[in-house]
């Protein structure tokens, strides 16, 4: 490596991180490996790869942008306590994400891996909804957004539990015992934060009527969702908004809040962006942009860098 | 086993005694991290691991430590398997696992909610679990943050020895 003998191996700090091999990481939870290392990711019969591929990508940037957002309110929240509990579930995303990038690049043949879909696909290639790259606000609108993203997720990976591709029904079967107390975090803030006081109740009411907008993108089905329910594969998200109202009723109703107006037509969605399912299409506002361009600087920069 | 590995120590036991990185009171097998370990006919030793949680950042840890335990064994040609299903539960921490956790001042998990059918049901906040202190062994505890230091643990507070202390929290 190039560095004087007398310094030991942990003399040398610029060794030690840049000597990577499989057993030796500079940090914990760096030098990462395949997620579905020994995992069989064949695709199953009749299931066009490059559908499935798009679906992954769908759930996966769903989960890797919003995780991203929460990452962005870690020291912010009221208490340490909520950095904590922010922090691990923009961990529980992150790593839905990783395994749902890496299931990606084994169905559309490219070979990619998780980083390669992370770090260097442009905004219009990612096909995540509008909810999750919108702008963090304060806590009432962080905790709104968590609640409807979460009540939509759980409802969706419990449904792909029993997909016919055993990969997606396994990181869903996973992800429905983590998002499920998601769910209740935001819940039970909603809660605290409607049938609080009078701020905190115009805070909650407020970021609610926020992100009521993009609800309706969530349930609208893209043909390749379509394709894939036909397939045995997928869910047809259309089928979730019976259960997803019925949820955050139940919160709303014990946090004294109220059901934000529905917009008359997605066309009235703040940014324009949200016609149906173009999210998932690689249409989006402009914050998707500055978020990967943090997300992305280093890895973009650094092409040959390692973590 | 093959005869070639019969001088080798068993390679159960060798990754059976592989610590968890973030528990390292638990083995991996304590854990019900470690799901299967055998050896093919060509000679590979392959071992099967599950991960806890999705964004667990400890499973890279854990095949690193797999290897380097069966290397220093003297097996060279090992395969370290992800698998996603079933997915993990609190349930499959062994007996053994709950009193090395108790001892190392983590209250260990109870048994794992059973999902009724239908949709997952909301928990606003009235499901009251009894968690004894691991410190003193008072039944006065109280949750502070279902999140803590680990994706798998829950911040708790001792009402009568004031200590604060963990709580694997069951899934």
């Amino acid at each position: 490596m190039g560095h004087s003998d007398h310094l030991d191996e942990y003399g040398d700090a610029y060794g030690a991180i840049a000597e990577i091999n499989d057993e030796q990481r500079w940090a914990f939870g760096s030098s990462f490996e395949d997620p579905l290392a020994g995992v069989d990711v064949s695709v199953p019969s009749g299931v066009d790869g490059d559908d499935l591929a798009a679906y992954c990508l769908m759930l996966g940037d769903d989960a890797l942008i919003l995780s991203h957002r929460l990452q962005g309110w870690v020291s912010w929240a009221p208490e340490l306590e909520d950095d904590v509990a922010i922090a691990n579930i923009a961990l529980d995303l992150l790593g839905q994400a990783r395994l749902l990038l890496a299931r990606a690049g084994k169905a559309d043949g490219s070979g990619r891996d998780e980083d390669a879909y992370a770090y260097l696909r442009p905004a219009s290639e990612f096909r995540n909804v509008a909810l999750v790259e919108l702008e963090n606000g304060d806590f009432g609108h962080a905790l709104a957004r968590l609640l409807v993203f979460s009540t939509y997720r759980l409802g969706l990976l419990d449904q792909l539990r029993t997909s016919r591709d055993p990969v997606l029904a396994a990181i869903a079967a996973k992800g429905v015992k983590e998002v499920t107390y998601h769910r209740d975090y935001a819940a039970r803030w909603m809660l605290r934060l409607g049938d609080g006081t009078d701020e905190s109740h115009r805070r909650a009411a407020g970021g609610l009527a926020a992100v009521w907008p993009y609800v309706a993108e969530l349930f609208v089905p893209h043909p390749i969702e379509l394709r894939l329910v036909d397939a045995g594969v997928g869910v047809d998200p259309s089928t979730l908004r019976a259960e997803f109202d019925s949820v955050v009723e139940q919160v709303l109703s014990a946090a004294t809040l109220e059901f934000p107006p529905e917009p008359a037509t997605l066309a009235s969605t703040p940014d324009a962006v949200s016609a149906p399912g173009k999210g998932r299409d690689g249409r989006h506002t402009g914050s998707l942009t500055g978020l990967l361009d943090e997300l992305q600087g280093l890895a973009r920069a650094h092409r040959e860098a390692t973590w | 086993m093959t005869t070639a590995h019969k001088a080798l120590p068993d390679v159960r036991t060798v990754a059976e005694s592989v610590t968890d990185p973030e528990l390292p009171m638990l083995t991996l097998a304590d854990l019900g991290v470690l799901r299967d370990v055998w050896v093919t006919h060509t000679g590979t030793v392959v071992v099967s691991i599950t991960p806890t949680y999705s964004g667990c950042p400890a499973m890279d840890a854990m095949r690193d430590d797999l290897r380097r335990a069966l290397r220093d064994a003297g097996y060279h040609d090992v395969e370290v398997r992800t698998v996603l299903e079933p997915a993990w539960t609190t349930d499959w921490i062994s007996a053994a696992g709950h009193v090395k956790l108790a001892r190392a001042g983590i209250s260990p998990p109870h048994t794992a909610p059973v999902r009724a059918a239908g949709p997952v049901q909301l928990d606003l906040g009235g499901t009251v679990r009894v968690v004894r202190c691991p410190q003193c062994g008072s039944a006065r505890t109280e949750e502070q943050s279902r999140f803590s230091s680990t994706a798998c643990k829950s911040l708790w507070r001792c009402r009568s020895c004031l200590e604060p202390f963990e709580h694997i929290k069951e899934i």
